[in-house]
């Protein structure tokens, strides 16, 4: 395909094309996954090796890919209140079907405030800022600069209570595999440094630690929000098993006076 | 999350019920907006004109409701060759559940190329340039720098098509019957100085670009205009999700796929 071509003739060079640098399978025969016979040449990885090699065509030591299993053991909380595991169970008190629940509750955990949107907020600030600070920027004025752009510092401070309980276990498990010498750490540490002492008095949270710690072991933004998506799954799933096993309707039921209304007064349709 | 004295209450402006007196579950009356609906509006109010009350405060004026129902049907079927459709199909030819494929018609109408995004940047344009011809030439001519957003980066100017040559006679016809309600001033100056429009965005109108003009002009928000696109393109990909279902999979497209050189993985 031409990267010169641009309009119709792009779309017309690639009608009934499928190229691809990915793979694809030969019914009855094998599967070639980028490159390699899946069932051949990499039937020994396990399952998060080989999504992580899906994303970024690259290898990891077994020290990088326990870290990245713990990163979704330890934020898979089985709790119905989280907006997103509600939606799972919400699924399950309808009676709707698991898969529906659960890739529902997935597209949701994209949201701004935790999730997706803040993971890419903050690996992005954490590169941004290292890149500014190298260059001889001072880091308190880099973080007064995004405090005055987003009135917030994604992967400092948390919608619920400021503070986290992963970290202390992230962190000792980072020691432990010999994954917290890197400069991104180094950088968030100080950012919490700087801003729990200011006046800001925020803590770094998972979002930023996790976007350090693999910002260290070198992916990209994009390979990161890709490697993020099932970060929450483990939770979803015994929240749907919970809210089916109850009787239908019986999660959430809300009576007309729970509903607070505070819109316009009754008038008649005269249409 | 509420903290408030009824922690389980929800805070809506849009809707209120009168329980049963035998069931506090159970509604004797619901009300939109105030309006009554099913003792006032069922019957009597069109669905556009539900559908716009949900979003606005106000029920529309006649000219708007029509206007609003023009759009409908202009959105209503992207057509099969459309990837949020194309990707509903690939739901129902398989057999899959009615809103898996409703929810890939939603994921891949969302984007930024035809999809709810483009309607939300093209709002965003409406909200910033107006009627302002410079303005706009400014924003197209700006690169978009955005960066830690779970977006990709825009390839071409919302609302145009990247791979367009001239206006489509259909985006045309789309153009001229919508600018023709007369209700509010963006379509009427789309039309008007869509070539300087085109010129500048260095490719043709596209149909997201009019119905982001129209979802401005009804006085939509861009969130309200990026949700009502999604909303609004569905009844087609349900249709052709269902078409396909009995055809099956033996009559739908599949393909070979050419493998490319791909270099072995590297060490991290």
């Amino acid at each position: 395909m031409s990267q010169q071509t641009k309009g119709p003739n792009l779309l017309q060079e690639n009608v009934g094309v499928l190229k691809s640098r990915m793979g694809t399978f030969y019914p009855g025969s094998h599967v070639i996954f980028r490159g390699h016979d899946l069932h051949t040449d990499l039937k020994d990885m396990d399952w998060v090796e080989l999504y992580v090699f899906g994303i970024t065509n690259r290898r990891f030591s077994k020290e990088q890919l326990r870290l990245m299993h713990s990163i979704w053991t330890y934020t898979s909380y089985p709790d119905v209140r989280l907006w997103n595991n509600r939606v799972a169970a919400l699924a399950g008190r309808s009676r709707s079907t698991g898969n529906l629940g659960v890739a529902a509750a997935l597209a949701v955990s994209e949201a701004s405030i935790y999730g997706r949107g803040i993971d890419m907020r903050a690996i992005d600030f954490l590169i941004r800022t290292r890149q500014q600070v190298d260059e001889g920027a001072d880091l308190t004025g880099c973080i007064r600069q995004e405090l005055d752009i987003h009135r917030s510092i994604a992967g400092y401070g948390r919608p619920l209570i400021n503070g986290d309980e992963r970290n202390q276990h992230m962190l000792a498990l980072a020691q432990s595999l010999g994954l917290n010498q890197g400069p991104y750490l180094r950088l968030a540490l100080s950012i919490e440094e700087t801003l729990f002492s200011g006046r800001w008095r925020m803590k770094m949270n998972y979002a930023g630690l996790v976007a350090a710690l693999i910002a260290d072991i070198g992916f990209s933004p994009r390979e990161y929000y890709l490697f993020l998506f099932p970060a929450f799954l483990a939770g979803m799933q015994p929240c749907y098993i919970e809210a089916s096993d109850r009787p239908e309707g019986s999660l959430y039921p809300i009576p007309c006076a729970d509903i607070l209304y505070e819109g316009e007064s009754r008038r008649a349709w005269t249409k | 999350m509420s903290t408030t004295e009824k922690p389980h209450t929800i805070r809506t402006r849009i809707w209120h019920e009168d329980a049963e007196s035998d069931n506090p579950f159970a509604t004797r009356a619901a009300y939109c907006r105030g309006y009554d609906v099913y003792g006032g509006m069922l019957g009597h109010a069109r669905w556009v004109e539900m559908l716009y009350l949900l979003f606005r405060n106000e029920a529309p004026s006649a000219v708007q409701a029509d206007l609003l129902e023009a759009l409908a049907v202009a959105l209503a079927n992207p057509g099969p060759r459309d990837a949020s459709v194309h990707a509903a199909m690939c739901g129902g030819v398989c057999g899959s559940t009615a809103a898996s494929s409703l929810m890939a018609a939603l994921a891949v109408g969302a984007g930024q190329l035809a999809g709810g995004h483009e309607i939300f940047l093209a709002m965003e344009g409406w909200d910033e340039c107006g009627t302002d011809l410079d303005a706009w030439r400014q924003r197209h001519a700006r690169p978009d720098v955005a960066s830690g957003s779970i977006w990709p980066k825009s390839e071409h100017a919302p609302g145009f098509d990247p791979h367009g040559v001239s206006t489509a006679t259909s985006v045309k016809q789309t153009l001229a019957c919508l600018a023709g309600f007369d209700c509010g001033k963006y379509l009427p100056w789309l039309q008007q100085n869509l070539s300087a429009l085109e010129k500048s965005a260095d490719c043709p109108l596209a149909l997201s670009g009019v119905a982001a003009a129209a979802f401005a002009d009804l006085g939509f928000t861009p969130d309200q205009g990026e949700m009502l696109h999604l909303l609004l393109r569905l009844p087609g990909a349900a249709a052709h999700a269902l078409e396909q279902r009995p055809l099956g999979y033996k009559n739908f497209p599949f393909g070979t796929v050419e493998l490319e050189n791909e270099s072995t993985g590297e060490p991290a």
